[in-house]
């Protein structure tokens, strides 16, 4: 038997996957009509016995997320599915939409109805144009089959769904920066409490869910709680999509269960790229603590990653091989994090300015190793310190590097310089040559 | 006392005790812990943090360890983004070494990009940033690579710089403008460390709030142009003082560097201003140095010329002139309680005579008749409009005529949705922000649309000035507040006024609000003033003093602070006092001066000490800032003419003045009765005529606004405003020039098509080009044609 | 205010403002939308957008410098961008960028003289499994080398670009681009490929048992 799983991915192979009748061809849109037939209690309950965890990297269940909207309370309810896909090394939201943007559609159908959202909103990078295209055509169809409007599916409920699209900010993958960004402020995260599902988008209870997560859900309601409790491990239930990026031979999206190794799924990919081995990885993007080759057991789940001391994040597993300089990778990342800081707070907008600075000196052979503790000390001084995770992430690179590579970084100093070949690393090397 | 006291509203806070380093403190539910640690006297360090905005907690200098019931957070809270409760345990960075590691943390994180320009720069010596890193900071930094520098200074308004390498990013400067004055002409801008404070390109920071932004900013980055590079803070004098402005009744401070002013600031009375004021009260002290000041006596001699005369000369001139004579005494609107008092026993006493009118304006008999009897000694006051449950606009344009009742009004719709109605001409910025519901009345109609605004007894009806100038008004606002209970303020553009109301500075009142036909209010105040009796007969107001003077009824006016021009016909008023005897006290030359026969100089604002009540009736004290002036109040010069004139009134000094006005007391007997007037119709425009509305804007050609050109800077666009369809029909749009004139003159401005009655046109009171009540001897009500120009 | 700008489609900016429930929400799709029309944001656009939604042009200012995509200077008719985040960048992306800039001698944010062609690098993309990865008007270039990357940028340049791997028939220009990043429909979502060989590589495998 496979070790993969398809769900998500199950149809991506077919020329029109991303058209409504490619997508109906498969029981599209069935999940939809059998939810809204259901009680709407009854397909969070649904949600919530599935086990289903969010995908876009924290990991909190999905059901229980929906079950924090208060009821009753005459107010407008929304739902707002993340689509900013943006962490360094994630790339399963984005080919999903492009290949499949209408099981998004019809998991935002069957999340809204449940919530009791007559408005939902798709928040999407604006990176992508021809993703968006695909999105907005795939919600054009869906309004004109009668799914998405008024008295969908002839039920008498009503669903408005709004493309709203960004325009390059990593920050707006926070869901609280991306509600602010959405209602047509800066994206900067707000303070909580408020909780979005008490006060979300213009201050109304709001669901925000990523991508794959909302995406799960058709195949939840239309197979059954128990299926999907099936796959994965004991508190990491059912598929997900790995998203293996790097040197490796053959680069792509694995839907897997939950629990599966990288070391499983380097196998199926034919390995690290020929003639090279492992040295480091992230196992869910680079706001994820590195890990290395003594973590390919690592099973990829909530629980596992981190008893090995990262995050599943958004299981953005970057390989990299030992032509790699990680002070060189380190340093991006934290160029990465300086850049995409929103500026509300001053361990994060003021640290990245200086880690930066203190990591190209390294880079170039410059400093002590007092620098190191200097770093380290500057990041314990951020982590936790700042408004938001994105301080916290921009620290996860540096701390878990140089806990893992510490004499790589002094082999800088001693040699005054980089020790690495960097057209090595590259994919054309014969071409530098 | 006649005005209905509410019962006290009991509402139970629940207390919360908290403990703080290990000291237990007990706060009313909702306290951040960063006040509740100020309880204790501990200080939490802070940048973004200011009690009077939202929680933010984006400096994150703030952090503190906290546990409740016996969790501990696993990482340091900001301090001022959570409130205490029960249960609550907080150690700050001093007995938490994680919070005093995070606080060292994000300090040397905030100097990094700091520059070091500490001596050159005007917060050195007041600056957080300054304070706190000392108090909780390192002496050295380990960051030595290359800081943030940005171009410096940026002019972000005429009144505005920005020095953007000093700013730390806590926008208090935005947040204020958003959240406090609805201006939000400043934002942050870009992102990361290159977030920066910024305005758009093309519309600068012209709000009449800004310089608070420079007063909360923790760091040097907004500067005022008229205070950058002045002084040090420790070479400045500091002295409590009060505005002079308007009638908001702004507590201050004026600082002082070797006898000249050099800078104004918002004081702290959580009761009236908060912690905010405005523009104009800020930096519009230069008038008292730049105006060209009166500084010594003149006498008119016989070839009718003003001359210099020594003090014993000119008291003795204008003595013979006022003995015997017919006299009246006419004060502006700016005399403070002292001097107003001193002019309304002037009068009576050394004159024997209830002419006297502080109302150096537009007024009517119904205003005076309303003032003495709902008014004088009332005290409707800001914590009403904090309870209101609506509050409704007459007449009055709270951000152009008292600014700080305008932001109490923001407060509360902010807050908790305050609804505001105004009845007006024309919409304004004010009423935009206020989300008020504008009900549009042609000029002088707005009596007749009052009646059918539903009020209840938690309502507050604010009633301007200006509402003198449209019949029945008052009237209409007196029957409403009598048919709901709501309560009625009066708030009056000038911060004399109501003082010199409540001093008797008017012809049916006595000090304290006694009404001159209530005998026994007369022998209380003959008894307080050891006279044998009072004259009996009502006074005469502002414009049959006036008139009685041109009649020949009078002989003889003292004139204090009144600038002709303040009122209509004003060409015929200079010549009615030209045939009297008139002795002016006045800080500069006026319109008075030039038919003065005796000018005596008194002290500016800043050069002495004395009290305003402001609107609400509130005593805001002042003391002098320039101790070193010779000028002398108005009080102690009356004093002094009254012993010329062998009638003393025994006002030798303020403080004594203010004793007395104390030691008599409010009257708690009957009041004035109010007789209603009945609206008159609103003029009916035909062809291109159209009927003239205006008000005052904050920042125009006021003379207490001299000599400050960078506010003058920021000042609005001088404009005439038309509806959309009266511009169609003279195929007008917003920018072309419009020709408003009458018999009288003629004003040409810019057009801005607005939402205003169809039947009118609103041009500014006395701006910059826009002078009807001089040009036009017309400002509400009349008609005027309208034509493009 | 006064706004000079004939090309702003005033009805389209209505409808664009009417997709939400609250209008301030319009101001990023109506920010795409001046892009569409003026290649960069304009003042005019600035002020357009503040009198349309009713808010201070200090607010749209703030909000159009928040977010990279906007741009407040013109940009190429074909606006590269070469992804430098760490993992493009090892396997090839600073490599493309240095030799498109010496190509095309500009800098970083630089736009050729021509103004056919600006420059940019970018952060991570969302197409890892397909890295070196360049965009160009945000179309998806990928597996890039350094003589793809040129090939990229002649074509751009002469007005003949090659197609996007993943993406329509034809390169679009950054105008019309920004025209569907504003949420416009230009008819071209049905071109190109579903997925590329990367995104089906599990789906492959699992059809082979694996």
């Amino acid at each position: 038997m496979s070790q993969l799983t398809p769900v998500l991915s199950a149809h991506w192979d077919e020329k029109d996957s991303f058209t409504i009748e490619g997508y109906k061809r498969h029981g599209g849109y069935n999940a939809a009509a059998k939810a809204l037939a259901m009680d709407p209690d009854a397909v969070i309950q649904m949600v919530k016995d599935s086990g289903l965890r969010g995908r876009g990297g924290a990991g909190f269940p999905t059901g229980m997320k929906w079950g924090f909207i208060p009821q009753g309370d005459n107010k407008d309810h929304y739902l707002v599915v993340n689509a900013d896909e943006s962490e360094p090394g994630t790339c399963k939201d984005m080919p999903l939409l492009m290949a499949n943007p209408h099981v998004l559609v019809e998991g935002v159908i069957i999340a809204a109805y449940a919530i009791r959202a007559k408005h939902a909103f798709i928040y999407i990078r604006g990176e992508v144009t021809h993703v968006v295209r695909r999105v907005n055509q795939a919600i054009t169809d869906a309004y004109k089959a009668g799914y998405l409007g008024k008295n969908i599916f002839g039920t008498g409920n009503d669903l408005e769904l709004v493309l709203h699209i960004g325009a390059g900010a990593y920050i707006c993958g926070e869901e609280t920066a991306l509600l602010d960004s959405l209602e047509g402020f800066r994206g900067q995260p707000r303070l909580r409490p408020p909780f979005p599902a008490i006060a979300g988008l213009y201050a109304r209870p709001t669901v925000v869910n990523n991508v794959e997560s909302i995406a799960s859900v058709p195949a939840i309601i239309a197979n059954g709680a128990e299926w999907y409790q099936s796959m994965g491990t004991e508190k990491s239930k059912g598929a997900t999509l790995y998203s293996l990026s790097g040197h490796v031979n053959n680069p792509g999206q694995f839907e897997a269960p939950l629990g599966i190794t990288l070391r499983q799924i380097l196998e199926l990919a034919g390995g690290v790229r020929n003639g090279h081995k492992l040295k480091f990885w992230t196992p869910g993007g680079s706001s994820t603590p590195l890990f290395t080759d003594e973590h390919l057991d690592v099973p990829l789940d909530y629980e596992g990653v981190s008893a090995a001391g990262s995050m599943l994040g958004t299981k953005a597993l970057q390989i990299f091989d030992e032509t790699t300089c990680v002070v060189r990778a380190v340093l991006r990342w934290t160029e990465f994090y300086k850049h995409e800081s929103c500026g509300k707070c001053t361990p994060c907008r003021e640290g990245t300015w200086w880690l930066v600075q203190i990591l190209r000196d390294l880079e170039n052979g410059k400093g002590t190793e007092a620098d190191l503790q200097k770093l380290l000390d500057l990041c314990d001084n951020i982590m936790g310190r700042s408004f938001c995770a994105l301080g916290d992430g921009a620290t996860s690179p540096i701390t878990s590097s140089i806990k893992y590579f510490r004499d790589e970084y002094i082999s800088h100093l001693t040699n005054g310089g980089c020790p690495f070949d960097a057209a090595k690393s590259t994919l054309f090397e014969e071409v530098l040559r | 006392m006649t005005t209905q006291e509410s019962a006290p509203q009991i509402t139970e806070v629940e207390m919360i005790t908290v403990v703080i380093d290990g000291f237990e403190v007990t706060v009313p539910k909702g306290t951040l812990i960063i006040r509740a640690a100020e309880k204790l006297g501990i200080q939490i360090p802070r940048f973004c943090d200011h009690p009077l905005l939202s929680p933010v907690g984006a400096c994150r200098q703030c952090l503190v360890d906290v546990e409740i019931n016996g969790r501990a957070f696993p990482k340091p809270q900001a301090s001022c983004t959570i409130p205490v409760e029960p249960n609550m345990i907080v150690k700050t960075q001093l007995t938490s070494p994680v919070a005093e590691k995070a606080q060292r943390g994000v300090m040397e994180l905030l100097l990094g990009n700091h520059p070091l320009d500490c001596p050159v720069c005007d917060k050195g010596g007041e600056c957080p940033l300054q304070n706190q890193a000392m108090s909780n900071g390192n002496a050295e930094s380990r960051l030595d690579g290359t800081k943030r520098t940005f171009e410096k200074p940026i002019n972000i308004s005429s009144q505005v710089l920005l020095d953007r390498e000093r700013c730390v990013l806590c926008a208090r400067c935005t947040r204020f403008s958003e959240e406090i004055a609805s201006d939000p002409f400043i934002t942050l801008n870009h992102r990361g460390a290159l977030q920066q404070v910024g305005i758009y390109e093309n519309d600068p920071f012209n709000s009449y709030f800004s310089g608070n932004t420079i007063q909360i900013c923790p760091v040097g980055a907004l500067t005022g142009a008229s205070y950058r590079f002045r002084a040090r803070p420790f070479d400045l004098v500091s002295t409590p003082s009060a505005c002079e402005h308007c009638a908001s009744g702004c507590d201050m401070r004026t600082d002082v560097r070797r006898g000249k002013t050099l800078r104004r600031l918002a004081g702290d009375d959580a009761a009236v201003n908060e912690e905010w004021n405005c523009d104009k009260g800020r930096w519009a002290f230069k008038y008292v140095t730049a105006i060209d000041r009166l500084t010594q006596p003149l006498v008119r001699n016989a070839d009718g010329e003003l001359v210099a005369a020594s003090w014993p000369e000119a008291l003795a001139a204008a003595a013979a002139g006022l003995k015997g004579a017919r006299a009246a005494v006419l004060v502006g609107g700016r005399a403070t309680v002292e001097d107003a008092y001193g002019y309304s026993k002037f009068a009576r006493i050394a004159l024997s005579t209830n002419d006297i009118d502080f109302r150096a304006r537009i007024t009517s008999d119904e205003e005076g008749n309303f003032l003495a009897s709902h008014v004088a000694t009332s005290a409707v006051n800001y914590s009403d409009i904090d309870k209101a449950d609506h509050a409704l606009l007459l007449a009055f344009e709270p951000e152009e005529e008292s600014p700080i009742v305008f932001l109490r009004l923001n407060k509360n719709v902010k807050k908790r949705n305050l609804k505001v109605t105004s009845i007006a001409t024309k919409q304004s910025i004010a009423m935009d922000k206020l989300n008020a519901e504008f009900i549009r009345v042609a000029p002088g109609a707005e009596g007749a649309a009052v009646a059918a605004i539903a009020l209840t007894a938690k309502s507050v009806i604010l009633l301007g000035e200006r509402a003198s100038e449209s019949a029945g008004l008052i009237s209409a606002a007196v029957a409403l507040a009598d048919k709901t209970g709501a309560k009625l303020a009066w708030i009056p553009r000038r911060a004399g006024e109501r003082g010199a109301l409540d001093a008797g500075a008017l012809g049916t009142l006595l000090p304290g609000g006694r009404p001159v036909a209530d005998s026994a209010a007369r022998v209380d105040i003959a008894a307080a003033w050891g006279v044998d009796s009072l004259p009996t007969n009502s006074g005469r107001s502002t414009s049959q003093i006036i008139a009685s003077l041109a009649a020949g009824e009078l002989d003889a006016v003292v004139v204090g602070g009144v600038d002709l021009r303040d009122m209509y016909n004003s060409v015929d008023a200079i010549a009615a006092l030209k045939k009297s005897f008139v002795v002016s006290l006045e800080i500069a030359p006026s319109s008075v001066t030039e038919v003065a026969d005796v000018v005596l100089p008194v002290a500016a604002i800043t050069e002495k000490s004395g009290s305003f009540l402001n609107w609400e009736g509130r005593p805001r004290a002042f003391d002098s800032a320039v101790a070193e002036s010779l000028n002398r109040s108005d009080v102690r010069i009356l004093s002094a003419l009254a012993d010329a004139m062998g009638t003393s009134i025994m006002l030798g000094t303020v403080s004594a003045t203010a004793r007395e006005i104390s030691q008599l007391g409010k009257w708690d007997g009957a009041r004035v009765p109010f007789t209603p007037v009945a609206p008159v119709n609103p003029a009916s425009p035909s062809g291109d005529q159209a009927i003239i509305a205006s008000w005052r804007r904050l920042l125009d050609m006021g003379t207490l606004q001299r000599g400050e050109d960078n506010l003058a800077g920021t000042r609005r666009q001088t404009v005439a405003v038309i509806s959309e369809k009266r511009a169609a029909s003279l195929g007008v749009v917003t920018g072309d020039l419009l020709r408003v004139s009458n018999a009288t003159g003629a004003i040409t401005l810019p057009a801005l098509v607005e939402d205003i009655h169809d039947d009118a046109v609103w041009l500014p009171r006395n701006s910059f080009g826009s002078q009807p009540l001089t040009d036009l001897n017309a400002v509400h009500g009349q008609l005027v044609t309208v034509v493009k120009a | 205010m006064t706004t000079t700008n004939q090309n702003l489609n005033i009805d389209v900016m209505n409808s664009i403002v009417a997709r939400y429930p609250r209008k301030r929400s319009a101001i990023m799709p109506l920010l795409h939308y001046v892009q569409a029309i003026s290649g960069y944001v304009t003042n005019d656009g600035i002020e357009k957008i503040s009198e349309i939604l009713e808010i201070e042009t200090a607010e749209v200012s703030a909000v159009a410098t928040f977010y990279t995509q906007y741009k407040r200077k013109p940009v190429g008719e074909y606006h590269i961008g070469v992804c430098t985040n760490t993992l493009c960048a090892i396997m090839g992306g600073d490599v493309i960028m240095e030799a498109l800039k010496d190509h095309l001698g500009i800098e970083n944010d630089g736009v050729t003289a021509d103004g056919k062609v600006s420059l940019e690098h970018i952060e991570c993309n969302a197409a890892c499994d397909y890295a070196p990865v360049v965009m160009a008007n945000w179309e998806f270039y990928d597996n890039q080398s350094v003589s793809s990357a040129k090939d990229l940028v002649d074509g751009a340049r002469a007005g003949n670009p090659p197609a996007p791997t993943r993406g329509p028939s034809k390169l679009v220009t950054f105008k019309e681009a920004s025209l569907v990043l504003a949420g416009l429909d230009d008819g071209l979502a049905n071109e190109g490929t579903q997925a590329g060989e990367p995104t089906l590589l599990g789906l492959k495998l699992s059809k082979e048992g694996k």
